[in-house]
């Protein structure tokens, strides 16, 4: 092993000098997760910022403008505020379970950025099996809502953590079938593997079921508006974290505004090619530049709808999740499977060698899409038939209380 | 990287993951008041005592989604080796993975006639 670049390869550089090499192996995993974990930290500055700016413009209002240049220093007076504020544990609360459900909630999203990929050669670590890595470490977080709600030992409280296990436990259903299709797509669970895949076509065209589905599924797991029932503010006052203050608060606001942006990033590289853009291959570099770019408009995206749309009720929630996107995310995935083994029989797949060209990937997406828009199709008319159905039962049974009405005052007469 | 180097990767990464979110906690208890007293540890319920007890029995409801996400969760497991290995199957695993999706989703239609999916 030669000593050239000093990050990748740090441990043979350690060698070179004469260092032991296990431990030159260890300071060089090290030094790469020390890295890992302070991205996202360092990037929640900059997000909370960005979404403050973002609802203000909403609301018609200005936002943070006062606190260093276009209020770019409006989080870290906000942080150093929170570190200030006394910390208060109720009473009676749950106080080893109290204290680490923010820590887990961070910790959490913090391990998803372990396996996103950056660029060709930038990944924390690129595991074999990161995309089933991800669902899991990120389910992590359901747990430390629970967490909070249980131990916190107030009413509000517990009904959040109650709602979290119907609603986050449920999308995770959904979004896992969805998950499921790029992995049958790329035949690879590595992170890198399936941005490599989409080199020649992304997978959106291949799939634009799956993608919606996974950014809507993904939209419920972070809990925010329009499925922001674990806090909703007008009905359980704050739910899960109402007796939180100071640091702890401030932390499960820190995880939850990580989280956002770490959907749009695995969005950006499961379904819109992740670091895949021109010229990547020569300036891995590059690579951030287009991820961060794909993620940021997911990220607008998910801020824009959580900022117009109202809260639904928890049992549309509940039946939106079980009876509409669990169904349809099965049908996609036997969709999608049947036009592969199609597209293959035809022998209409690019071969390995034209895997990364554009036009070799043509004749397959174009199968795939017109069968993801048969299904599109089919449930938009089932879609139709539904509401029609519930119109007619609506006013059948506004029509039977008028009639009841008008009997009252004849039977009045006799 | 080897598959031993991969997890150790992991590893460290949890125990170093820790540290960031801890760090600020530990900063505010040196930092922050602590001033506690009867009243501002009471439970926070819009300025009225609680009454009864928190940690109750709740609607079974939640438990149903719990047990048929459950179901979801674990058959879905074995999802992902059949498409992992589907480009290299022929049509045969086709018909093996429709097979074993049309019993989930059997156990999807039965949760649903039991109305185990109305919110009651």
């Amino acid at each position: 092993m030669e000593c050239t670049d000093i990050i990748n390869t740090l441990a043979a550089c350690l060698e070179v000098s004469g260092t032991d090499p296990g431990l030159a192996q260890f300071i060089q995993i090290l030094l790469g997760v020390v890295i890992v974990t302070m991205a996202p930290l360092i990037v929640v500055i900059l997000l909370i910022w960005v979404e403050r700016k973002f609802a203000a413009r909403v609301q018609d209002r200005i936002g943070p403008n006062r606190v260093g240049p276009y209020g770019l220093l409006q989080t870290i007076a906000d942080a150093l505020k929170l570190i200030i504020k006394e910390d208060i544990t109720p009473a009676g609360a749950d106080r080893l379970i109290y204290n680490l459900a923010p820590i887990i909630s961070v910790v959490s999203v913090v391990l998803i950025w372990a396996v996103i990929p950056f660029s060709p050669i930038h990944i924390g670590v690129d595991l074999s099996i990161g995309a089933l890595y991800f669902v899991a470490v990120g389910s992590i977080g359901t747990l430390a809502i629970m967490m909070a709600g249980w131990s916190s030992n107030n009413k509000y409280a517990l009904l959040g953590a109650f709602r979290v296990v119907a609603q986050l436990v449920s999308y995770e259903v959904p979004m896992v079938f969805a998950l499921l299709v790029p992995v049958l797509i790329a035949g690879s669970m590595s992170m890198q593997g399936i941005v490599e895949a989409q080199r020649g076509m992304w997978f959106v065209i291949l799939s634009p079921v799956a993608a919606l589905i996974f950014f809507i599924s993904t939209q419920a797991e972070t809990g925010r508006a329009p499925f922001d029932l674990i806090e909703a503010e007008s009905e359980l006052v704050a739910g899960f974290n109402i007796e939180y203050s100071g640091m702890k608060f401030g932390l499960f606001f820190a995880g939850e505004f990580v989280h956002v942006f770490t959907n749009a990033l695995l969005m950006a590289s499961l379904f819109f090619g992740g670091w895949v853009g021109p010229a990547v291959d020569q300036v891995p570099a590059l690579g951030f530049i287009y991820v961060v770019l794909k993620a940021a408009i997911f990220y607008l995206f998910s801020l824009l709808l959580r900022n117009t749309l109202p809260r639904v009720r928890i049992d549309q929630l509940m039946a939106f999740n079980w009876k509409f996107l669990v169904p349809v995310s099965i049908v996609n995935v036997i969709v999608v499977a049947f036009l592969l083994q199609v597209v293959r029989a035809l022998g209409l797949a690019p071969s390995a060698e034209l895997s990364n060209d554009f036009i070799a990937n043509l004749p397959q997406a174009i199968v795939l899409l017109v069968g993801s828009l048969a299904i599109v199709i089919y449930v938009l008319q089932q879609l139709r038939n539904f509401g029609r159905q519930e119109r007619l039962s609506q006013q059948t049974v506004t029509v039977r209380k008028e009639d009841e009405v008008d009997m009252l005052p004849a039977q009045a007469a006799h | 990287m080897n598959v031993v180097n991969e997890w150790a990767f992991i590893g460290v990464f949890v125990a170093v993951a820790w540290i960031f979110p801890t760090l600020p906690i530990a900063l505010a208890a040196f930092v922050s008041p602590r001033k506690p007293n009867a009243i501002k540890m009471q439970t926070y319920e819009c300025g009225v005592e609680t009454v009864g007890d928190t940690w109750v029995q709740f609607k079974v409801q939640y438990y149903i989604y719990g047990l048929v996400f459950l179901v979801f969760d674990v058959e879905m497991i074995f999802l992902f080796p059949w498409a992992l290995a589907y480009n290299q199957l022929d049509f045969f695993a086709f018909g093996a993975g429709l097979l074993f999706i049309f019993l989930l989703t059997d156990a999807l239609i039965y949760a649903w006639r039991k109305r185990a999916l109305e919110w009651v």
